[in-house]
């Protein structure tokens, strides 16, 4: 069995979650990779060890990951694979259905665990349950998180590289612009430490109270729903259900609540904090370590504990 | 122009499922069900399409079980003019709903189709994708912002790196995300109103489309449970046990 791994790249790089999803496809066959952009992102996908090959797509469409051309040629790919593979992420998510559609294939999508090349965990309800699934599709098409399989390395492979193309077809959308959140943080998907914000960090203003703290432990910065639709940072921070799904080392959440929609995206991660200056707010049934406290009292502390720790 | 919304039933977004005890699935006998967040967002954005003056008519439609009307009704309420039942007791999946869509907009032939970006109860964040695939129309998905103009969708994408804008020719698929409106609530006239309004029942069979699934539940599951840990009375407290007891700093 070979399978095809659609890589999403950032700054030249591969990202991290793509090399999950490496590992997570090595766990079912051969492993051929598919990449959009510059022959730099192509040889740097050709460098991660247990790749025999990288499919460079080299047309306009592809450039800005439009999903009708790219779909188009995954579809036109797929005929010498069995699995077709990318770490849950907007683009796959926007990518792998229509091109699941084409090839009359019901997608899997957040696999967590394969069982075996037809079986696949996934949680449905925002987490509140697992089910385990069998695809009697000839194909199958999935989307793996990224936090449940380890990334494969970097460097060490040495594939070959060849250029496809994706079939003439109308255009029927066109890129217009992209605003990049910019951030000099890690990412979220692949911090080690998470420090999230929620309402309770009232305003855009005070959200930036976590930056020290974050600044100190080399954090990401993650928020709540309520924290986004309030206009304290980009909709890219939201972890969840519906935002990032995220497993750090250490989760710290400050000022929010943990509905079960938030929860569903963080309940992972090892070691879970919370702040929160309410006792019986939720977050606290799946926190490791719990501290009841108003966040702008205790955000300084924080702070200088951590000085003095050293 | 026309717009289709499809609306879901599923489990009240507030309720906690419960995994049924003999594995087969989740609870949903005598649980609060209502129609899925983002297709009430979905609606919202067709209503407000309607006030402005470009759309003329907005079709809902939903896939289930009989009770499914009442999902229906609540479209009505908030705004659509019509309403489609396709009735079946099978859990169809997003290509099986894909494929009844399909077979809905070569009936309706709307301009827009306008989904959630996810059913929050299979999580699968698919059946707009695919149906803009079956139908080689573009797509502009996890909407937070739509404007229609020249005959075409300019769509603003919550992506991972922050915010992109597409351009698509209409006809088009959107899927709402949450911050494309905030949807209304059904006013008590508004209720009544929709009580009116025409509600047609139709099965997939009559379209011609077989939904059987492709995929078989082997099993469901709760997931492994999280243990509430223990409250610290300082910050300094806080981390002097993530340094030594938890290590992770
Ligand atoms: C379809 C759907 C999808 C959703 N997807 C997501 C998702 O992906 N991610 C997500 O996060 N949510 C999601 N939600 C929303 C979710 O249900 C909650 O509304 C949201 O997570 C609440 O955010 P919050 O905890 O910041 O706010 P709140 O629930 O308002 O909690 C604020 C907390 O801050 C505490 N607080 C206030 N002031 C202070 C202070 N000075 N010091 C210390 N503590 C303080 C309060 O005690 C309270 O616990 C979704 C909802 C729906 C319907
Ligand atoms: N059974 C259904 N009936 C009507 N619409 C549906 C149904 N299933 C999915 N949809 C639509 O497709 C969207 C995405 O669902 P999903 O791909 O299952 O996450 C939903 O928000 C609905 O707009």
């Amino acid at each position: 069995m070979t399978v095809l791994v659609l890589l999403d790249h950032e700054a030249g790089a591969i990202r991290q979650a793509s090399r999950s999803a490496v590992t997570a496809a090595l766990a079912l066959g051969d492993v051929h990779a598919l990449v959009t952009g510059d022959a730099a992102v192509a040889a740097a996908a050709a460098r991660i060890p247990g790749i025999a090959q990288v499919l460079r797509a080299t047309d306009a469409g592809s450039a800005h990951d439009l999903a009708e051309p790219l779909a188009a040629l995954v579809a036109s790919l797929a005929g010498e694979y069995s699995h077709i593979v990318a770490a849950s992420g907007a683009t796959a998510k926007n990518v792998l259905p229509r091109a699941a559609a084409l090839l009359d294939v019901q997608p899997i999508p957040d696999v967590v665990s394969v069982v075996d090349a037809e079986t696949f965990v996934r949680p449905i309800y925002a987490g509140s349950a697992l089910a385990t699934v069998r695809s009697s599709d000839a194909k199958k098409v999935l989307t793996v998180r990224a936090s449940n399989f380890d990334p494969a390395p970097a460097e060490g492979g040495s594939a070959a590289v060849r250029d496809v193309t994706a079939p003439e077809a109308p255009a029927v959308s066109e890129f217009v612009s992209i605003e990049r959140s910019k951030s000099e943080r890690p990412e979220l998907d692949s911090a080690r430490v998470i420090v999230s914000g929620g309402r309770g960090m009232q305003n855009e203003e005070n959200f930036k109270r976590l930056e020290p703290l974050a600044d100190r432990l080399g954090a990401a910065i993650g928020a709540s729903r309520a924290a986004v639709d309030a206009g304290f940072v980009p909709n890219d921070y939201q972890v969840g259900q519906t935002g990032k799904i995220v497993a750090p080392e250490l989760y710290i959440a400050v000022g929010i609540s943990g509905a079960i929609q938030h929860l569903a995206g963080m309940k992972d991660s090892k070691v879970i904090v919370a702040i929160n200056k309410d006792p019986e707010a939720p977050i606290f049934q799946v926190a490791d370590y719990g501290l009841v406290g108003d966040l702008f009292e205790v955000l300084p502390q924080l702070e200088a504990a951590l000085d003095k720790a050293g | 122009m026309k717009v289709l919304v499809p609306v879901k039933r599923v489990i009240d977004f507030n309720i906690k499922p419960r995994v049924k005890a003999d594995g087969t699935g989740v609870e949903t006998a005598g649980v609060k069900m209502s129609m899925n967040p983002f297709d009430e967002i979905a609606v919202e954005e067709a209503v407000r399409l309607k006030e402005k003056g470009i759309a003329t008519e907005i079709v809902a439609v939903s896939i289930g079980v009989q009770q499914a009307q009442d999902t229906l009704r609540t479209a009505l309420a908030m705004g659509a003019d019509r309403a489609i039942l396709v009735l079946t007791d099978v859990a169809v999946e997003p290509l099986g709903v894909a494929k009844v869509l399909k077979a809905l907009v070569a009936k309706e032939s709307p301009d827009l189709v306008i989904l959630g970006k996810q059913a929050i109860d299979d999580d699968m964040n698919a059946t707009g994708q695919m149906l803009a695939g079956l139908l080689g129309w573009a797509q502009g998905t996890f909407a937070s912002k739509v404007e229609i103009a020249d005959g075409r969708a300019v769509v603003t994408r919550e992506i991972d790196g922050g915010l992109e804008t597409v351009s698509l020719a209409l006809p088009a698929i959107v899927t709402a995300d949450l911050r494309l409106n905030e949807p209304r609530y059904a006013s008590l006239p508004n209720i009544m109103k929709a009580r009116k309004k025409p509600m047609e029942t139709v099965a997939p069979g009559d379209l011609g489309v077989d939904v059987t699934p492709r995929l078989t539940i082997v099993s469901v599951a709760e997931p492994p449970a999280r243990k509430a840990g223990v409250k610290v009375e300082s910050a300094a407290d806080l981390v002097a046990r993530l340094r030594n007891e938890a290590k992770v700093i």
